[in-house]
């Protein structure tokens, strides 16, 4: 049994798009802030523990990912460098930003991450002409800047933007060639470098003389199969040409989990639609919980057929912060509940939803050491952190709490250096000045 | 308490004939559509985003402090359209004027002075589209 590559046959043409958002987190956080412009950021992540993003003057300046701020804090101030808690709510917010205004670029989008999300298209175009317009488009409405790649499958996509991003000539976009150019750029490129192969994969392939791209590509099914297991060998065609991968199929690098499906038919119940985004909830907590992970924000994002025009379209998503970060699935179902409840409007047929979580962090950083609770505790927590977390968002992170149970506020996230929620908080609105 | 869900439309409903400070007409008994005020001030709402003005600069364009500015990145900026700039690092609300083939950002108040912009690397943030004052 071959990879399931019928799914695309050379006779029908597919390009793909993949947009990411150049150094996204701190790109955030220039976009009210344009005094920041070419002075280096770092955001931290929950509780200020560790870099886990840098703008490109950081990155010069030799702070890593993963750096833990109390060993580079003299470093940040005598560096002159801005440094930012990680603000969630606002990266939501600009992410459903960039992803609106990219959609109507294509007939089809596909949301990867927090910043990624590739576009497909089924006729040919002038892509490097239709890469600058998305890229001053998206830089233009939303002030984020992104870097877009070209190619028939996604790993290649992929490849190209990441040569968009890297190779300056390229002015943040790039198409990728055929024939000799593209296996020069796929000889240049280390496996451990493409989509899906992680340094792990990599090492296995060095051990059979596969160091490149290219010959990551030549490798026969068999082989590819054998080494690297069926995606992998998904992997292989899709250097070829063939797209033959599910986004599912590979997660992201970055710490964000999304499940987001088209439905068979169109949703108008609320009802209906609550179950489904229930359901995307339950499999991405499960996710969640399979990398020992907690998530502190959730996003839901609902949409219309791009593809029926003369019904009327609507894009909706709202985003949530929970008061403590949880892989508990009731926990995530409700303030998914919520999130809908905010974004959700009657009169539309929508084909599409999906949930997002991000601000996840290692499950041992909370006091996840309690026994688990009866079946009643379970849904009676599970009802008060639905509550709780419905005011919280209303009236500000950490105004309601639960009343003195000794777990007081020891583990408190520290957020001491976060911006504020500019496109979501009619009191943290950003100022402009008349004088 | 009542929730405030900024984000849901605004249903006003809509008489079919003006009626200045009196009643409307008995022979209109029916009621036509709904008005959302969402649409009529967010043309794009991937790119609209609000802000509040601090200071008196703008008041003789009827920008008051404390008013609500909807700016919308996605407009173009034109001559004698109020825009966001930014100036020196900061947000700042003004008329643009093209005099000459030069911008300025000109103030809406005779106590502040017009700004002649030399900088290659100005940058219009986003055109004013609507501005909410409340009068109480």
């Amino acid at each position: 049994m071959g990879c399931s590559c019928a799914r695309d046959t050379l006779a029908t043409l597919a390009m793909f798009a993949l947009i990411d958002c150049n150094n996204f987190y701190a790109s955030a956080e220039r976009v009210f802030r344009p005094d920041l412009a070419g002075v280096p950021i770092v955001v931290l992540s929950n509780n200020d523990g560790c870099i886990i993003a840098r703008s490109n003057e950081a990155k010069a300046l030799g702070f890593e990912m993963g750096d833990p701020y109390h060993l580079v804090k003299e470093k940040i101030a005598k560096n002159g460098v801005a440094v930012f808690s990680s603000n969630y709510t606002l990266y939501g917010d600009l992410s459903r930003r960039v992803v609106e205004t990219i959609a109507p670029f294509a007939a089809e989008s596909e949301v990867y991450s927090i910043d990624e999300s590739f576009l497909r298209f089924s006729s040919e175009l002038d892509w490097l002409k239709l890469g600058r317009e998305i890229r001053a488009t998206v830089r233009k409405h939303t002030g984020i800047p992104v870097s877009v790649g070209f190619g028939p499958s996604k790993v290649l996509a992929k490849a190209a933007n990441r040569l968009a991003k890297k190779s300056p000539a390229s002015d943040g976009v790039f198409v990728m060639p055929d024939g000799e150019a593209k296996h020069a750029i796929l000889r240049s490129l280390a496996t451990k470098d493409l989509w899906g192969i992680g340094s792990r994969l990599a090492t296995r392939l060095e051990a059979i003389g596969v160091k490149s791209a290219f010959e990551l590509m030549n490798l026969p099914e068999e082989t590819a199969r054998k080494v690297l297991t069926v995606v992998g060998a998904r992997i292989c065609k899709e250097l070829q040409g063939y797209s033959c991968l599910d986004l599912e199929e590979i997660a992201p690098a970055k710490k964000e989990i999304v499940c987001s499906r088209s439905f068979g038919h169109a949703i108008t119940d609320k009802n209906e639609m609550s179950e489904a985004v229930a359901e995307y909830v339950a499999r991405a907590a499960e996710k969640l919980r399979r990398q020992n992970s907690v998530a502190e924000n959730l996003r839901v994002f609902i949409e219309t057929n791009p593809f029926k025009p003369e019904q009327r379209q609507y894009f909706g998503s709202a985003g949530v912060q929970l008061e403590t970060a949880s892989s508990f699935t009731p926990d995530l179902i409700q303030a998914a509940g919520s999130a809908l409840k905010e974004c959700w409007r009657d009169g539309f047929r929508f084909k599409k939803a999906g949930v997002m979580l991000f601000g996840i962090q290692p499950a041992s950083a909370f006091q996840s050491s309690f026994a688990t609770p009866e079946p009643e505790v379970i849904a009676r927590r599970g009802r008060a952190m639905a509550a709780l977390d419905k005011l919280n968002r209303f009236y500000g992170r950490g105004s309601v709490n639960l009343a003195a149970a000794g777990i007081a506020r020891q583990w408190q996230m520290r957020r001491s250096l976060c911006s504020r929620r500019y496109t979501t908080r009619w009191e943290e609105l950003p100022l402009v000045l008349a004088g | 308490m009542q929730a405030l869900e900024a984000r849901k439309p605004l249903p006003l409903p809509m008489m079919l004939v003006q009626c200045p400070a009196g009643f409307p007409s008995p022979a209109d008994d029916y009621l036509d559509g709904v008005i959302d005020l969402n649409e009529k001030l967010i043309a794009h709402p991937a790119a609209t985003f609000l802000m509040r003005v601090s200071g008196h600069s703008m008041t003789e364009a009827g920008i008051f402090d404390g008013a609500l500015l909807v700016v919308d990145r996605a407009l173009q900026a034109r001559d004698g359209s109020i825009v966001v700039a930014v100036v020196e690092g900061s947000l700042t609300v003004k008329r643009l004027k093209i005099v000459k083939g030069q911008p300025w950002l000109v103030p809406a108040s005779k106590d502040f002075q017009p700004i002649e912009i030399t900088d290659e690397a100005f940058q219009i943030w986003g055109v004013v589209a609507h501005v909410i004052h409340s009068p109480r």
